[in-house]
């Protein structure tokens, strides 16, 4: 193992009954990274996140984990790792002390009292330590999970969509935990919907019907999905839009407030259409570096090959 | 690999034991039903029953023939609400569910009696229900014979045909005054306690993974074995408190007596719970809602009162019934609670029973555990 990497696997794989879930899925997440896992629903991402901490054995594949054996060592896994289900999956019938504390008994953590206090009061939680944790809001229960999966103090977190139904404001706390973490060291490996988190990681893979699509930096995504962009401005853009969208070379049209971002992989169809459209001199466009946003909007949408093949341009505002 | 942890377990066991407290409706299930329905039951099932209300057409109008009538009044069998003319209205009042019961006495009856001709006496009886007018019916035959013989003395003692040649002695053994409760209430706590603990169990192991908390639990180090335990035991812990209820409520309430041995019982009953248990825990592995666990529960629930002996007699049934029947656990504990309560067995009475109980236990376990370990996966 690799004294860098928390996490490397190669060729993992995993069926359910007929169907392929994960499919030779290769990832090296160095440690003290915030690696992030993007996807559609039913990629296979929680699939993968349950194979990486030992919930599930593998049907193929080799590699480690906190430099424990994926297939074999799953227990010594289990207790380094801090997994935080995509579902709440904290006893509502529990009081927030009651669940902690049980939570510290799970891994046979030593000073159970100290850790549990200290806990409720980084929470904030400690003159509610009694209230049911089945009352508490989706942001506190999403804080909750998180201090519970802290409890034993992982080496690597595994976030399942940690911060799905959670308002903005409490996203943005979720974040800002999650990247003192990470300087403290704590690997992370997080997947998610949103792009504005997608921004905030390290690294970036993109998993589609099990397949790992792109996998990189996240400041060397665009430049890897290889897309082109204009940006666009003037009148009537939702009807410009429309017209884009079947024009040859246009592969995607993204509105941003009051400008158009109109992006495709084969320039040259694209520089000509644009030509073409420029010289009727309505609008004013202009080239510019494609950034993450499009990228993640280009691969979100990205089921091209899945879904339907062939399809004309996507229009996402 | 890492053994099993006492402090995992106790931390289950303790965390189960809270969520049951909080679970008012629960609990109450588990305590508060048991002793409803021992009550309800024991006192409203009777396979016995009496004062049934009966109509009589008398063509006949003799000292016989109001001997007979009184005769049948005094067994408490039936109840005499009245006379109908001719045979339409017996047969009208049969089917409106007036009357269980009609006696026709025929024209000139004593006088057919004296001459030794054997007249006929019609009990027409509303036999849809068989076991509602059985006991009447068997009854019936002996009244009427008594209340004749009694009624024809002196040189008449012997005219409708003299004594049988032999006479049946029949000893209710067990049960001498052929109460219901005491064969009813012994056989409600194998039903009840294969109802809560099998019910019980498969709902409170669905509902960890039906709200998500099974990932967590899998996601720490805990072993399977000290979840299972641990959420299980405090039902054991139930079943013990239901049937501490129910013996004293047995004993006190409805007088059932205890005569067999108590080691030969609490053997009977602890593999019996255990075996509810591994019941209860096979059907969670194969619902994955509570409501499904609730269904499928049901449908072990009643085999277990409809062919384990408890409703209806087990010799009674076709053989494949039988043989689906001892299949049942609660057949098996049933048999043990009678032999052991009623009539005084001791644990050599019950081996068969407790070696079938045993084999029951093994074929769920092998199968809950092949089970379990593909829906870890």
């Amino acid at each position: 193992m690799s004294a860098e990497l928390v996490i490397d696997v190669r060729g993992l794989t995993k069926d359910f009954g007929p169907k392929r879930v994960v499919d030779h899925f290769d990832i090296a997440v160095p440690k003290g990274a915030i690696y992030g896992f993007l996807g559609p629903n039913g990629s296979g991402k929680t699939t993968t996140i349950r194979m990486l901490c030992g919930l599930l054995t593998p049907d193929a594949g080799e590699g480690t984990c906190l430099g424990f054996d994926v297939l074999k060592q799953a227990d010594q896994i289990k207790e380094r790792v801090g997994y935080m289900t995509q579902k709440f999956s904290y006893y509502e019938d529990l009081s927030i002390r009651e669940n902690l504390d049980f939570v510290a008994r799970m891994y046979g953590l030593d000073r159970r009292r100290e850790r549990v206090d200290r806990a409720l009061a980084d929470l904030g939680l400690a003159d509610r330590s009694r209230q049911l944790a089945g009352s508490l809001s989706g942001g506190w229960k999403q804080r909750l999970a998180l201090a519970a999966c802290l409890l034993h103090e992982p080496q690597l977190l595994l976030l399942d969509e940690p911060t799905a139904g959670v308002d903005p404001k409490a996203r943005r706390d979720f974040w800002d935990e999650i990247r003192r973490l990470s300087a403290l060291g704590v690997t992370v490996l997080v997947s998610t919907h949103y792009m504005d988190e997608a921004v905030q990681c390290d690294f970036i893979t993109y998993i589609a019907y099990g397949k790992k699509l792109i996998d990189g930096p996240s400041g060397k995504i665009p430049e890897m999905v290889g897309l082109e962009t204009w940006r666009v401005s003037g009148p009537d853009l939702a009807v410009l839009a429309e017209r884009l969208a079947r024009e040859p070379g246009v592969e995607q049209v993204a509105r941003f407030g009051t400008v158009l971002h109109v992006s495709g992989t084969d320039k040259a169809a694209l520089a000509a259409t644009v030509e073409r459209l420029k010289a009727e001199g309505t609008h004013q466009w202009s080239l510019q570096v494609a950034g993450l946003e499009e990228a993640f909007i280009y691969l979100m949408a990205g089921a091209r090959d899945n879904f339907a093949p062939g399809t004309q341009a996507r229009i996402a505002s | 690999m890492m053994g099993f942890s006492f402090r995992r377990f106790g931390a289950v066991l303790y965390k189960e034991f809270i969520q049951m407290r909080r679970d008012r409706i629960t609990f109450g299930m588990m305590i508060g039903l048991p002793i409803i329905q021992l009550f309800l039951f024991g006192f409203a099932i009777n396979s016995d029953p009496r004062n049934l209300p009966t109509l009589v057409e008398v063509n006949d109008n003799g000292p016989l023939t109001r001997a007979v009538i009184a005769g049948m009044q005094n067994s408490s069998y039936f109840d005499f609400k009245g006379a109908v003319e001719g045979a339409g209205g017996g047969e009208e009042a049969l089917r409106r569910g007036d009357a269980n019961f009609v006696v026709v006495i025929p024209r000139d009856f004593e006088r057919n009696v004296m001459r030794g001709d054997r007249p006929e006496v019609l009990v027409a009886a509303d036999a849809s229900d068989p076991s509602a007018t059985g006991g009447a019916v068997a009854a019936l035959s002996g009244i009427v014979t008594v209340a004749i013989s009694e009624t024809l003395s002196g040189p008449l003692a012997n005219a409708p045909g003299g004594a049988a040649p032999f006479s049946m002695v029949v000893h209710r053994e067990y049960n001498p005054e052929g109460r219901t409760s005491t064969n009813i209430v012994p056989g409600l706590l194998a039903i009840i306690l294969s109802m809560t603990m099998v019910m019980i169990t498969a709902i409170a192991i669905v509902k960890e993974t039906e709200r998500g908390t099974m990932e967590m639990l899998i996601a720490t180090p805990v072993k399977p074995l000290e979840v299972m335990l641990g959420k299980i035991l405090p039902y054991v812990f139930v079943g013990y408190v239901q049937t501490i209820v129910f013996l004293l409520a047995a004993r006190l309430v409805f007088g059932v007596p205890f005569e067999g041995s108590v080691w030969a019982f609490y053997l009977g009953f602890n593999l019996f719970v255990v075996v509810n248990l591994a019941l209860g825990f096979l059907i969670s592995t194969a619902a994955s809602s509570q409501m499904q666990a609730m269904q499928l529960s049901f449908f072990t629930i009643l085999p277990s009162i409809l062919l384990s002996g408890f409703m209806f007699p087990f010799a009674g049934m076709p053989g494949w019934a039988q043989a689906i029947g001892q299949a049942v656990p609660a057949t098996h504990f049933l048999r043990i609670v009678r032999k052991v309560m009623l009539k005084g067995g001791d644990v050599s009475d019950v081996t068969g029973e407790l070696w079938a109980l045993a084999a029951i236990l093994l074929v769920i376990s092998v199968i809950a555990m092949l089970r379990y370990r593909q829906t870890l996966d």
